[in-house]
């Protein structure tokens, strides 16, 4: 019981990577380590418990997928939509992400210390306790929360210029808040999004979520925190319900 | 879903096909292994002055001749054979894959600006919709477009694609999803120099076809890239848009975008919008091209199909996936994400 397991992932096919991390997780290990992990999909999907992975090189496509507990902690960047329908646990990306990261999300917290591609949160969703965050230190581009209907999203935007500078963010919202340190120009606004006041209650509310991503990446999240941010959230709850219905 | 991969040495320093084989293998999960292929530019150094002629042929004794005469009507066939290719247990051989260098003779087009390009087009035009058991899957100088029905590695091995040598590849994984998987249907798409490879959908190919056929172009093979590498043609060698006006066409940016650019840029991009209205791209897709002297990455303008780029030293890597180019390439310096609708391209230099 407990330990760590080392899996050298060298011209491993997905399929036996995820083999050996189950068997991995199942006998005990506390931690297991992936080496040289090159654009492995589906890396710990479905994955339940408290299971540590470290993830040393590129992260497939679907990272996380459905997964229930465990954390993800990579050291490179990952391809697309890494935390696909998450319910829970952490990952933790030390790069850059793809396209649709934190896709569908339901729970647990996807942390990305450099930039992600279009439609960041697309679809992330909430149910009473369970609230999914997306934590970004870098830039975002377009489309950021599209659908969001539910949960956290923040970009820093520490790779210097505005954070987010594409259009659509938060087309069709209906849940969920985005947050965005700077000003963010409401020309980029997509449909059935809207600027919300920050006060100290917001403030508050993603303090503890700015200071566990401060932790990871060795920075400091009063800094992080003391910028001005933009919150966008949705028009309406139903923003779109008399395109669908005769009501 | 498909995966595709191409590379541009600036110094025309010269790669074989291993790595890409592998770059394509490592991309199986976007291939159903009913179509895979590669475009390679350089590897007909002894015959660079030639059109290489790549034509599939149903049967080489009843469908040949008739390509010998046409083309010895044109010009002149300064050398010929079969590619060589190697049986590889689950690829069926379907087609007689022909190499011809062709020069065709200026005279017979002499009040063309571009006689010998125009003469090629012609014939390549000819002979696919005539449907008599040949289809021309590439016609550029010192290059050529190898692709099948299989997989990547298969089709590799079929061709020995490790034992071609150029610049400048692209390389492509096919998983079709509108029309079934055949050989003509096999990425890269090519005219001339220009070769294409393409992951989505291109919804608008009715309307774009029918924009493209009325300057003489003709889609034979029964799926949306063909018209691509047309468009390209059309635009670029013919009407005279640099590269990037080009993309402007096929993938414009929103009206409101256009609104808010300052008087020169949106007078042009309001001019290209309405002059090539027809050629805009609709549906998702992610795009490399390439003819002899440049290789351009392009998405559509809403960004629905993934595409990375990559440096290191001389070499422009653009890939659906990043873990592609680094295999390909492990000391890859630099990777980045083009914006949606925004070219990466790489020239050779001088």
């Amino acid at each position: 019981m407990g330990g760590t397991i080392r899996i050298d992932a060298a011209e491993m096919d997905y399929t036996a990577l995820n083999r050996q991390i189950r068997s991995a997780a199942a006998s005990g290990a506390t931690e297991v380590v992936l080496d040289h992990v090159l654009g492995q999909r589906f890396i710990a999907d479905g994955l339940r418990g408290t299971v540590r992975l470290i993830i040393n090189g590129v992260a497939g496509g679907d990272l996380g997928m459905f997964m229930s507990g465990p954390t993800c902690i990579v050291h490179g960047n990952a391809e697309h939509a890494p935390g696909n329908t998450m319910n829970g646990g952490v990952i933790v990306i030390h790069g850059s992400a793809g396209d649709a990261v934190a896709h569908s999300m339901r729970g647990g917290k996807v942390l990305v210390r450099d930039d992600i591609g279009y439609r960041g949160g697309i679809h992330m969703k909430e149910y009473y306790d369970k609230t999914p965050v997306l934590m970004v230190g870098g830039n975002a581009r377009a489309y950021l929360g599209e659908y969001m209907a539910g949960g956290l999203i923040v970009v820093f935007g520490l790779g210097g210029g505005a954070a987010v500078t594409e259009r659509g963010i938060g087309s069709g919202i209906h849940g969920g808040e985005i947050y965005i340190r700077g000003p963010v120009e409401d020309r980029l606004l997509g449909v059935g999004a809207r600027k919300l006041p920050v006060g100290d209650a917001e403030r508050k509310r993603i303090a503890p979520f700015v200071q566990e991503f401060a932790s990871h990446f060795d920075m400091d999240a009063k800094e992080l925190l003391a910028g001005d941010f933009t919150r966008i959230g949705p028009a309406s709850s139903r923003p779109f319900a008399s395109k669908y219905t005769w009501e | 879903m498909c995966g595709i991969i191409g590379v541009i040495d600036r110094g025309r320093k010269e790669m074989d096909g291993t790595q890409i084989r592998r770059a394509l293998a490592q991309m199986n999960e976007r291939g159903s292994g009913e179509g895979a292929g590669y475009a390679v530019y350089g590897c007909y150094p002894e015959y660079r002055d030639c059109y290489a002629l790549h034509v599939f042929f149903d049967n080489i004794h009843e469908n040949k001749k008739e390509v010998d005469d046409l083309l010895e009507q044109w010009g002149r066939i300064v050398h010929e054979g079969q590619i060589p290719t190697y049986d590889q247990p689950n690829l069926r051989k379907i087609h007689a894959p022909w190499r011809y260098f062709f020069k065709p003779d200026r005279s017979l087009m002499s009040w063309s600006p571009s006689p010998e390009d125009d003469i090629v087009t012609h014939l390549v035009m000819r002979i696919n919709t005539d449907h008599r058991g040949a289809l021309v899957i590439s016609s550029g100088k010192n290059m050529g477009v190898f692709k099948a029905s299989g997989w990547p590695e298969e089709v590799a091995d079929f061709y020995r694609i490790q034992d071609y040598r150029g610049y400048l590849w692209l390389g492509h994984n096919r998983y079709p999803t509108n029309t079934p998987g055949w050989w003509g249907g096999a990425h890269p798409f090519n005219l001339l120099g220009w070769s294409v490879v393409h992951n989505g959908e291109i919804t608008s190919y009715g309307t774009n076809q029918r924009f493209i056929r009325s300057y003489g172009y003709h889609c034979t093979m029964f799926t949306d890239t063909e018209v691509v590498a047309y468009l390209i043609d059309l635009l670029v060698r013919k009407h005279g848009l640099p590269e990037k006006m080009a993309v402007r066409a096929l993938a414009p940016p929103f009206w409101d975008e256009i609104d808010a650019m300052g008087e020169r840029e949106r007078k042009l991009n309001t001019a290209i919008r309405l002059t090539y209205g027809p050629a805009l791209m609709n549906g998702p897709f992610a795009i490399v091209v390439a003819n002899p002297t440049m290789m351009m990455g392009f998405t559509d303008r809403i960004k629905l199909r993934p595409l990375v780029a990559g440096e290191c030293g001389d070499r422009l890597y653009i890939s659906s996936e990043e873990a592609a180019i680094r295999r390909m390439e492990p000391g890859v310096e630099r990777t980045w994400m083009p914006r949606a609708g925004e070219p990466v391209i790489g020239r050779v230099n001088g």
